[in-house]
């Protein structure tokens, strides 16, 4: 900051009995612990190129992942996540004027400030927990095949999504959920999915308007969709209906990009909740008046910084999980 | 706001702080210590500890190796169950190998060599009163305590320890019911290690920035002792690595417990079908050596750090290429991160990828040949003071050659295809990075016990006898190590009675390990001589060796703030030995050192190191 105060050498900046990079050492501390988090998370996204580009023909694509809006129904790729995105870089902004008004020693505008900050953050990491929800129970629902592919289907005349209830018979069925209530002795078991598979291959045969579409991608950047004929001879191989997302198996398609998606968001939500944590106290500290006592707002520049990496990591998540 | 304005503020409050001290309880002065003098002892201590594990677990498996299949008492007192009769279980020779290579690597060469001497040196031979923050620093080491108790813990669980390696690649380590060591025990390891990474992070945070901020008046960068440039950027390689490490670790426990395929794709286990897919084993390993090969520089810089310093004070010479020294450290340090894939050549990879590895590994060559003719060069014509500490950094150089040349040959993707996983890489690794660092720790606590333990000294003629015996079973054992390895015997393997072509080598692995049982033996008269020196040890003089830096010029009892009176101020490198004037004459008359708080003399000049 005031470097340029001293007109000294530059051998005398590095001469030791003094902080060659005006910084203290809590700041200093900071900076090194971020370049080691920013290694982190560079393992986990490099790990998720390695994986995605080994799946690159049939990896699922985002813009028909992540369609929805809280409140609204209907088709709407990216919006939502473009708004979380938003307010996460507003949440930085404030941070930055209130790490401003911590210099000017301006206590009411830093707690008005980091109140947004928290805000911003509490938003972020709710939407996220949104997503997640969304994401885990799924919309349409998919059958799984022998090997592990994963079905969805479509309809012939307007090339649009088919849910499994839409074209799903209904078998009557014994088979029900075991729970407490029915028995004293019951087996815990998973969720069973609303249809068997039986219910979605004769649905299928029934309604001659739905396609089988493939995780395979065609060289126009869309997913293939199976003729009639085929989509007959593939459901087949089908063994299981998926419904949403788990870690395990999920319908949207290769289960890597689940696995990958609930890890680093999730790693990265950890980091936003610690954050807003963190702001959480300081924000405290700052109404108590800690720092003016102190002389100076330093912790709050320290967890701007902290929280600038977070918003800097997100956007690297956003770009490869959502964008490309 | 005015930083400078600020710094003098901080600075008056630490000298006071020197001043008056508050009254320390047991428990403050011994154990939740935030003086760097302490937590470097609790680090050394614990490391030892560590290392006694560590080594004789390498005695019982090398007797397993020499003498497969035979029953011995001793197995069946330590191991219990493992050794029904006195012959050792195959499953725990493998958690033996594995445990051996993550305690001496991790807890003793990683945690006990840089956590020892960073902790007690970087603040003494900067001229700083403490470490940047003691309490960070307190947080580290009892953070290495706790990881260190859990792995100790998780050699007694039923079913017994993590067992697929210290590299602990999947499927192996991520399927608990591959083998008995993948279940308790290896979640232990993984919860041990985690611990231990953020244990290593908070300790390289605080070295780096005592490094940047604290060194005192006059101590630039170029005239920080060789120790403190290596402590500084084994830290800097640290905080780079260890957390892929971490990445690596918690996707491996997403596997394990959480049903993920990040590592694991169509496995078929007793006839089961697991569920994972898609997922790449490789993927691991790259992640893996990405810490792996800059750790392998994390264990062996400090020692290299440690040798240089006491060889110039020990040759009474300046350390030859000073600039050079501290440019083939960042050379090492940059080229470490980017070499990694040498362990991988027989995974799959690309013959073209893999040459590219070999080619930035084969340069690794050139900043280790200019540190080892440095050193050479340093000895040369030098007054040799042959006491112990000098003996192991003699040693440590001809171990670090010796073990070098077979580097060269590893690193290169061809050659290296015959001999992957035999013993001759175990060769190499043992004498060039675990002996070699031995070597470094053992130098470095011969030559700073009397900073550490308040002016006493080691005996010297015991510390002959260990250096003698253990340089001579170090060679024996890895020495004829080579051979084997060329020979095509597999590493980890329990044992190779199977195969015919193996049994003339049955008498070179009992002549190893008769080596290994000696120098095992050898140990404990360092253990005996440190535990009687902290009691009984003799006082020595304020700088018993004569030295230059500024360590000696703290007090020698110890006290918070290292230095009674305000920290002295430097004016001159490290390596004034044997310096002289136009005429011939000493510096100091009479005096064969300057100690770098001496200013310039008349007519003297600065050495253009």
């Amino acid at each position: 900051m005031d470097s340029t105060v001293t007109s000294a050498s530059e051998e005398n900046v590095w001469g030791g009995g003094n902080r060659p990079l005006g910084a203290s050492y809590g700041k200093l501390m900071m900076w090194f612990f971020l370049v080691s988090d920013a290694l982190t998370f560079s393992g986990f996204l490099a790990a998720y190129g390695f994986s995605r580009f080994k799946f690159i023909e049939t990896w699922p694509i985002a813009d028909e992942v992540f369609t929805h809006v809280p409140f609204f129904h209907g088709n709407f790729p990216m919006y939502y996540v473009a708004f979380m995105t938003f307010i996460l870089i507003m949440s930085s902004v404030t941070m930055v004027l209130a790490v401003d008004a911590g210099h000017r020693m301006k206590k009411n505008a830093v707690i008005w400030y980091m109140f947004l900050t928290i805000i911003g953050g509490a938003i972020f990491v709710g939407s996220q927990a949104w997503e997640w929800a969304t994401f885990i129970k799924g919309d349409y629902g998919a059958i799984e095949t022998r090997g592990g592919r994963i079905l969805q289907f479509v309809s012939a005349e307007t090339g649009e999504r088919l849910a499994l209830s839409e074209f799903a018979e209904t078998i009557p069925d014994e088979r029900e959920k075991l729970t407490r209530n029915e028995g004293v002795w019951f087996m815990s078991e998973g969720y069973l999915p609303s249809y068997t598979v039986t219910e979605v291959i004769e649905g299928l045969k029934a309604n001659t308007d739905v396609l089988i579409r493939t995780e395979q991608i065609s060289e126009e950047g869309e997913k293939v969709v199976l003729d009639r004929n085929a989509s007959l001879e593939k459901i087949k191989d089908g063994t299981l209906v998926v419904e949403g997302a788990n870690l395990i198996r999920n319908e949207y398609g290769s289960r890597l990009f689940a696995d990958f998606f609930f890890f680093i968001t999730g790693f990265h939500g950890f980091h936003v909740f610690s954050g807003v944590v963190i702001n959480i106290i300081i924000f405290f500290n700052v109404i108590l008046g800690t720092y003016e006592r102190r002389g100076h707002y330093e912790m709050v520049e320290k967890v701007g910084l902290y929280w600038h990496f977070v918003d800097l990591v997100w956007v690297f998540v956003f770009t490869f999980f959502y964008l490309v | 706001m005015s930083v400078t304005a600020h710094a003098h503020v901080e600075d008056h409050a630490h000298d006071d702080h020197a001043h008056h001290h508050h009254k320390e309880t047991f428990v403050t002065k011994y154990i939740f210590s935030q003086d760097h003098k302490m937590i470097a002892k609790q680090y050394l201590i614990t490391g030892l500890i560590m290392g006694f594990i560590g080594i004789a677990m390498s005695l019982l498996f090398r007797m397993q190796l020499a003498w497969p299949g035979e029953s011995f008492p001793i197995f069946e007192a330590v191991l219990g169950k493992w050794a029904p009769d006195g012959v050792m279980d195959a499953d725990m020779y493998l958690a033996l190998v594995t445990i051996h290579g993550t305690i001496m690597v991790f807890f003793v060469l990683t945690a006990g060599l840089s956590g020892t001497f960073s902790n007690l040196l970087i603040p003494l031979q900067i001229g700083a009163r403490d470490m940047a923050s003691g309490f960070l620093n307190m947080l580290s080491y009892w953070m290495f305590f706790t990881s260190s108790v859990i792995m100790v813990i998780s050699l007694f669980v039923e079913a017994g320890p993590a067992a697929a390696g210290w590299t602990i690649y999947p499927p192996l380590s991520a399927l608990p019911m591959a083998q008995p060591g993948s279940g308790m025990g290896m979640t232990l390891w993984l919860v041990s290690m985690a611990i231990f990474i953020a244990s290593s992070l908070l300790g390289s945070l605080n070295y780096i920035v005592t490094v940047l901020n604290l060194r005192t008046k006059g101590m630039s960068m170029t005239r920080l002792p060789l120790t403190i440039w290596a402590f500084f950027i084994t830290a800097i390689i640290g905080v780079i690595s260890f957390p892929v490490l971490l990445s690596a670790a918690l996707l491996l426990i997403m596997d394990r417990s959480f049903g993920t395929s990040f590592f694991l794709s169509d496995i078929f286990i007793q006839g089961e079908v697991l569920h994972y897919q898609g997922g790449s084993p490789v993927l691991y390993e790259h992640l893996f050596w990405f810490l792996g090969h800059p750790e392998v520089y994390i264990v062996l810089l400090p020692a290299l750090g440690i040798t240089s310093e006491v060889m110039s004070t020990n040759a009474r010479k300046p350390i030859f290429g000073y600039r050079a020294m501290v440019a083939s450290i960042m050379a090492i340090a940059f080229l470490s991160t980017i070499v990694w894939g040498h362990h991988m050549f027989i995974s799959g990879m690309n013959p073209f990828l893999g040459s590219v590895f070999t080619f930035t590994t084969l340069l690794i060559a050139i900043p280790s040949a200019v540190k080892a003719f440095n050193y050479i060069t340093t000895l040369w014509k030098g007054n040799l003071q042959l006491n112990p500490a000098m003996l192991f950094s003699i040693g440590l150089v001809s171990t670090f050659i010796t073990g070098g040349l077979t580097g060269i040959i590893l690193g290169d993707s061809t050659l290296d295809i015959n001999v992957h996983d035999t013993y001759f890489v175990v060769a190499h690794f043992h004498l060039v990075m675990g002996i070699s660092a031995l070597y470094g720790l053992f130098a470095g606590v011969y030559h700073w016990f009397p900073k550490m333990f308040e002016g006493k000294m080691m005996n010297k003629n015991l510390g002959y006898v260990h250096f003698w015996v253990t340089a001579v079973c170090a060679y024996g054992v890895f020495f004829p190590m080579h051979f084997v390895g060329m020979a095509g015997v597999p590493r980890r393997y329990y044992q190779n009675t199977a195969f015919p072509m193996f049994d003339e080598l049955t008498d070179v692995q009992v002549l190893m390990t008769v080596f290994a049982l000696i120098a095992g033996l050898a140990q404990l008269v360092f253990l005996y001589n440190f535990i009687s020196s902290i009691f009984y040890g003799k006082k020595g003089p304020k700088n018993p060796w004569k030295s230059n830096t500024l360590e000696w010029t703290a007090e020698v009892k110890h006290i918070h703030g290292n230095w009674d009176g305000p920290i002295p101020e430097v004016h001159r490198w490290a390596y004034d030995y044997s310096k002289v004037d136009e005429n011939g004459e000493y510096i100091i008359p009479g005096q064969d050192f300057v100690p770098q708080t001496v200013p310039l003399q008349k007519d003297e000049e600065e050495l253009n190191h």
